[in-house]
């Protein structure tokens, strides 16, 4: 995998705007057009039937995305972290995961969620700020979004290092995590230690990395001058780059790396090429920081469309599937849209609550005064 | 030595250090999902040998010597806690805690609430604090308040074996996670530890303590400076005055009922630090007292602290550190107003 990288830059100079950006060296299993080719570490077996679902998972999380993203721009959500453009990557790498792995997920992976069976509405109420997220990361194996960037790698870590206590490596239905995080997250120390505790302690955890190209505004060069899955080398386990726009690829790579996890053989880092088609938020600007032929070059590379391509290249789906799955993806949308807007607002007590599990002299004191306070404006709206 | 237990059948003498180290024993026996995990702290026993011998008898899955890396231990520890584990982490000096405050503050305190109750992070984060060792820079500091104004933690200190035997096995026994400091310069004082009773009978983990009773002043302290208050106590009898000494022993929350009692009856309150007045745990415990007693003082509450300077070096350290004598000068102080 390591061969025919683009060489690292040798000037710290901008990078040529506006033109395509060299294509690296990754693996692929489905071009852009749709066409299957062939790789000889990777391969995939899909049924017709399980094609057309990932086509499905692909349409479907984009749906919800960009409902999403309305629902925030109508004043519904506060905020919305779009994955737009980074579909085949959270489909591939989802569904890549096993009944008992864990996941361990930026504030990012609604791709990832929807895969696990996670009902969508689930992180909603940590954008529309109703509470952080409130969900049980254990019961759901699917972390609590995390914020500060790359700090959930090092919880995978810890948490892979649990698996190993428990004995649950070493067999096919060993346990797997999986840590999610992006290319600006490469740069923080939190990431590097964790790429070093899981490998001195042979963790059975895999480094998803997102590289969609941008860290809000900053480029990936200002946070590496070496291909990203390379840096693995150094930590002394295996990296590999992945088309992270091509489902099949990134499905491919993300089971083995899990599988190898879960057999014992420790960490992969995975880098999965991507862009992030729309801004970092809702509250950012991309047009400040990158050009629209950019953007342009990397429609073209769109990763629903070359799925939707082999689907009718070979033959296994028809214009009814595809309205199908379009008015099944909007029905979801619109019940996402419904159950966004019948979120009742939090109770001002909540502010108090789950502090501690043993509970607080302190808190309970001043949960008494804010409450008596209200008591005070009685009959007012306070 | 200020343990109320009765030293009957089951005491034993024991130094801070070993109080320490045999109630870790206990915790581990008691409950293998307890873990240690921190640098050096295998065949080393770590650098004040707190952890000494346990590697030997529970293992290297128990006993985990770590990649020098701060934020990887506090940040591994969640992952093993969501894992059903109950880590604790040993932090070699308390200079060195500062590369894991982010794990500690955005992570270790926040999960519970941003899971809303769904997960509990039961760690325990052990870290030596105080001067008066003669070390070099980042290896005497006092960083509880940072800690203590994080909502999320709990933070406690302890002052003697006793105290120190069964504190340790009831914040590893806590659901909540508990920011343990030790006073290292007291690692070596001895004291009767009664180890035939369980911690479940000792005194609440986190409920202050009157250590010495008196009538004239309120003396607070904890940690290092208790034992210093307990010294001017016994110098102030001389001349005869009555000290009450109060150890505060949670930092997080604070257990002000004792200390409302006292100030009640003396009308006098001096809180004794190592860590630098401005923004301190004095100020905190200032205004509270100035709320609750403010009719019963009958001088302002007093603060004797380290310099808000950073700690010097240890040439300087005994002019830096709050001492018997600056106590009591504090205590004349109050008195004079």
């Amino acid at each position: 995998m390591t061969k025919g990288d683009i060489a690292p830059r040798k000037s710290g100079g901008s990078r040529s705007r506006g033109g395509t950006p060299p294509e690296p060296e990754y693996v692929q299993l489905l071009t852009p057009d749709g066409e299957r080719v062939s790789h000889p570490d990777y391969s995939v077996d899909f049924s017709a039937e399980e094609l057309r679902g990932l086509y499905r998972d692909l349409v479907t999380v984009r749906k919800l995305d960009t409902e999403a993203t309305a629902l925030q721009r109508q004043g519904e959500l506060g905020i919305w972290a779009s994955l737009l453009g980074q579909e085949a990557a959270q489909v591939g790498a989802g569904r890549a995961m096993r009944t008992q792995d864990m996941a361990f997920p930026t504030y990012r992976e609604h791709g990832v969620l929807y895969c696990r069976g996670i009902d969508p509405i689930m992180p909603l109420s940590l954008f529309r700020g109703v509470d952080q997220g409130g969900w049980d990361p254990v019961a759901n194996k699917f972390n609590l979004y995390t914020i500060v960037i790359g700090a959930q790698t090092l919880h995978a870590t810890g948490y892979a290092m649990g698996v190993t206590k428990d004995g649950k490596v070493g067999t096919e239905d060993g346990e797997a995590v999986i840590a999610f995080f992006g290319d600006g997250a490469t740069s923080q120390g939190d990431v590097n230690e964790s790429f070093i505790w899981s490998s001195v302690f042979h963790a059975p955890v895999v480094f998803f990395c997102q590289n969609n190209q941008y860290a809000i505004s900053e480029p990936l060069e200002r946070q590496t001058r070496i291909p990203l899955y390379q840096r693995a080398a150094g930590f002394g386990f295996p990296g590999l780059r992945v088309d992270g726009n091509d489902v099949l690829a990134v499905y491919a790579v993300t089971r083995a790396a899990l599988d190898n996890a879960r057999m014992g053989q420790g960490p992969t880092l995975i880098e999965a090429y991507t862009y992030r088609m729309g801004a970092h938020t809702t509250s950012d600007d991309p047009t400040r920081y990158r050009v629209s032929s950019e953007v342009e070059a990397w429609q073209a590379k769109d990763p629903i469309k070359r799925v939707r391509a082999l689907l009718e290249r070979e033959n296994v789906a028809d214009e009814d599937f595809f309205k199908a799955v379009d008015e099944d993806a909007r029905t979801e949308a619109v019940s996402l849209r419904e159950r966004v807007l019948n979120m009742p607002d939090p109770r001002g007590e909540q502010i108090f609550e789950h502090v501690y599990a043993e509970g607080s002299p302190l808190v309970d004191m001043q949960r008494k005064q804010f409450e008596a306070y209200a008591a005070s404006f009685e009959g007012g709206s306070h | 030595m200020a343990a109320t237990t009765p030293t009957a059948a089951g005491a034993e003498t024991l130094t801070l250090g070993k109080a320490i180290n045999t109630g870790l024993r206990r915790a581990m026996e008691r409950d293998d999902k307890v873990i240690l995990m921190g640098e050096d702290i295998g065949k080393l026993g770590g650098v004040f040998r707190i952890t000494d011998g346990l590697q030997k008898d529970f293992g290297e899955e128990r006993v985990i010597d770590t990649p020098l890396a701060e934020a990887g231990i506090v940040g591994t520890a969640i992952g093993l806690a969501l894992r059903g584990y109950r880590p604790v982490c040993e932090i070699q000096f308390d200079g060195f805690v500062y590369p894991a405050y982010d794990q500690i503050v955005c992570q270790v305190a926040k999960m519970r609430y941003r899971s809303r109750g769904n997960v509990a992070l039961p760690i325990v984060i052990r870290i030596p604090f105080g001067g008066g060792i003669g070390a070099v820079e980042h290896h005497s500091e006092s960083p509880e308040v940072y800690f203590a104004h994080t909502a999320g933690l709990k933070v406690v200190a302890c002052s003697n074996p006793e105290d120190a035997y069964f504190m340790i096995q009831q914040a590893i026994a806590s659901d909540d996670p508990i920011i343990f400091f030790e006073p290292k310069r007291r690692y070596w004082e001895k004291g009767a530890v009664n180890t035939s009773l369980g911690f479940e009978s000792a005194t609440p983990l986190l409920s202050s303590r009157v250590v010495r009773p008196g009538t004239d002043a309120t003396i607070v302290a904890y940690g290092p400076m208790v034992k210093t208050c307990l010294d001017a106590a016994t110098a102030a009898a001389e001349e005869g005055r009555s000290l009450e000494v109060i150890d505060l022993r949670s930092l997080s929350p604070l257990d002000m009922g004792p200390i409302f009692d006292s100030v009640k009856r003396t009308g006098h309150m001096v809180v004794v630090h190592e860590a630098p007045g401005n923004a301190g745990l004095g100020a905190e415990l200032a205004a509270r007292v100035t709320e609750e007693c403010f009719y019963s003082l009958e001088a302002p509450v007093l603060r004797v602290t380290g310099y808000d300077t950073p700690y010097p070096a240890s040439r300087l350290e005994e002019e830096y550190l709050p001492d018997l004598d600056r106590v009591l000068d504090a205590v004349d102080r109050s008195f004079g107003w």
